[in-house]
């Protein structure tokens, strides 16, 4: 076996040893922390994709040991890989903080603020990426990009005015599905994702293109407007598919799955792909083997109310008064309409 | 023993004198006082026919809100559930409809919504994170009652009036206060 050959580079001052060929960005992963930058539509898991968004660019102040000169311009890390002794600034650079602002400005040009509607609210990279860099107030005043509806059949749900055109649901569709029928037609403003003359998406695998639009243009149709991401509980689970490997991440809210999704890692992506079956069908916590409460990071507003390591205490009341339950005074199911009923109560 | 501090007054255990055993000069002397607080201003009134000006700040019974065509803001986005700290509020959201467009502003509204009044501390933290105006504290105490079912308070008791079909009653729920932020 040829030995892979290995190169340094230096991101905001930390050096790690990479293997040729890697891009900025992986490496800058393979360090992990701040110095990541962004990605909005590089996706490891998807080949070709990067280089879309802009969000990723760093500064290269020198390009190599045998070649020291800077690059002149700021460079997509997602595209762009290492050299011996490269080294990046991202953090560390007002260039590409200003540069990334901007960024983040475009892009949030034709995107309507419909985050109380979206369902992709809490778990959306650009409401993260606008959170940490963007303006509080936008200064465009033309009218926002609208475009006709498409339906893409029962299960996937298409809001083309969200959409930031990362293409990476239409190599999902490319590399996943052996039949491309979805694509971006048009160009410039009006491009837009669609399914080519509205052709249903009948293939096992599209679900995919929910979990890796990093935005919420396309969204399950299964779970729209039924509840807020940080109101259900994510729970890893599993079960026995034929067709994908069946290891999900349940949304629940008690007993009920809300909602299923392929399992994210820390960067937000897919850790393995999932069938239609798995993602729209099994929606009973019978279907699953549950292995228990997915992590969620702590800046996540979907920690809201989760406990990983939850240690129920020993109820001592009952223990106290000769097996008696405390007298309940009022059973908010038998008053309350949102919440559930067949909701079991502490008794 | 030795005191404390030099603070302590001794009671004086004298006999009384004559004057005192006749009790009178001090009755006229308590009496007197009491007549001199019947001309001075009152410091109540008359609760249910005359009511206090609320401070700007009061934070009583919630709202939720309708735009001047009367379609409600509230979208649902659950952000002043998520905000509350006693989490009294619970809601449940639904798809407009195309024939439904003058009832709710979004294309998202709120089904269901529930505030357990018996829950919330009037803290006014749901109305700071409503991004859609949708709900505000009134200057309303919540009315006392004898069963606890009936402080969850449902969508008919918190929604404002319509503004176009019933402006007097929209306007005596909007309250002052509006009003008075203006002067």
């Amino acid at each position: 076996m040829a030995e892979v050959k290995t190169v340094k580079v230096t991101i905001d001052n930390i050096t790690v040893e990479v293997p040729q060929g890697t891009s900025i960005l992986q490496a800058a992963r393979m360090i992990g922390g701040d110095v990541v930058p962004p990605a909005m539509c590089y996706y490891s898991k998807l080949e070709g994709s990067g280089g879309k968004c802009r969000t990723c660019l760093v500064e290269v102040s020198k390009g190599s040991e045998a070649d020291p000169r800077p690059m002149p311009k700021l460079v997509a890390s997602c595209r762009t890989g290492v050299m011996d002794g490269m080294e990046v600034r991202n953090i560390t650079s007002d260039r590409v903080k200003d540069a990334r602002n901007g960024v983040v400005e475009f892009l949030l040009l034709n995107h309507p603020l419909d985050c109380p509607i979206c369902d992709q609210a809490g778990e959306c990279h650009l409401q993260d990426l606008g959170y940490e860099h963007g303006k509080e107030a936008t200064r465009y005043e033309f009218k926002r990009r609208t475009f006709e509806k498409h339906d893409l059949g029962p299960y996937i749900q298409l809001h083309m005015t969200r959409c930031i055109l990362c293409y990476r649901c239409v190599y999902t569709a490319d590399q996943l599905t052996e039949k491309r029928v979805h694509g971006v037609l048009s160009r410039g403003d009006y491009a837009e994702i669609a399914t080519y003359i509205e052709k249903s998406l009948d293939n096992n695998f599209i679900g995919n293109v929910i979990d890796v639009c990093p935005v919420g243009a396309l969204t399950d149709k299964t779970f729209r407007f039924k509840n807020r991401v940080w109101f259900t509980k994510p729970v890893t689970a599993h079960r026995d598919c034929s067709s994908c490997c069946g290891k999900v991440t349940l949304w629940q809210r008690g007993e009920e799955v809300l909602r299923v999704t392929a399992r994210k890692d820390q960067w937000g992506e897919v850790e393995e792909w999932i069938c239609n079956v798995c993602r729209f069908d099994k929606k009973k916590t019978s279907d699953w083997t549950i292995e228990g409460p997915s992590h969620v990071s702590r800046h996540s507003v979907i920690s809201q109310g989760h406990y990983e390591h939850l240690v129920q205490p020993k109820e001592t009341f009952t223990a106290v008064h000769d097996g008696r339950h405390p007298q309940l005074l009022m059973d908010i199911h038998s008053v309350s309409e949102v919440n559930d009923k067949t909701a079991k109560t502490k008794s | 023993m030795e005191r404390l501090t030099n603070r302590v007054k001794v009671m004086e255990q004298k006999p009384m004198s004559f004057m005192e055993s006749l009790y009178l000069p001090a009755i006229f002397k308590g009496m007197a006082i009491t007549f001199k607080h019947m001309f001075r201003k009152k410091a109540t009134i008359n609760y249910p026919e005359e009511k206090r000006p609320f401070s700007p700040i009061f934070r009583g019974l919630h709202v939720l809100n309708r735009d001047e065509e009367g379609r409600e803001n509230c979208t649902a986005c659950g952000l002043c559930a998520v905000a509350c700290p006693a989490e009294a509020i619970t809601m449940e959201a639904a798809e407009r409809t195309p024939n439904e467009e003058h009832l709710y502003r979004e294309e998202k509204y709120a089904a269901k919504y529930e505030i357990n009044m018996l829950r919330c501390i009037f803290c006014g933290l749901c109305e700071e994170a409503c991004p859609k105006d949708a709900i505000y504290l009134s200057e309303t105490f919540a009315p006392s009652s004898f069963t606890r079912k009936s402080f969850i308070y449902s969508k008919d008791e918190l929604l404002i009036p319509h503004p176009v079909n019933e402006p007097e009653k929209f306007e005596a729920a909007k309250g002052a206060r509006e009003a008075r932020q203006k002067n």
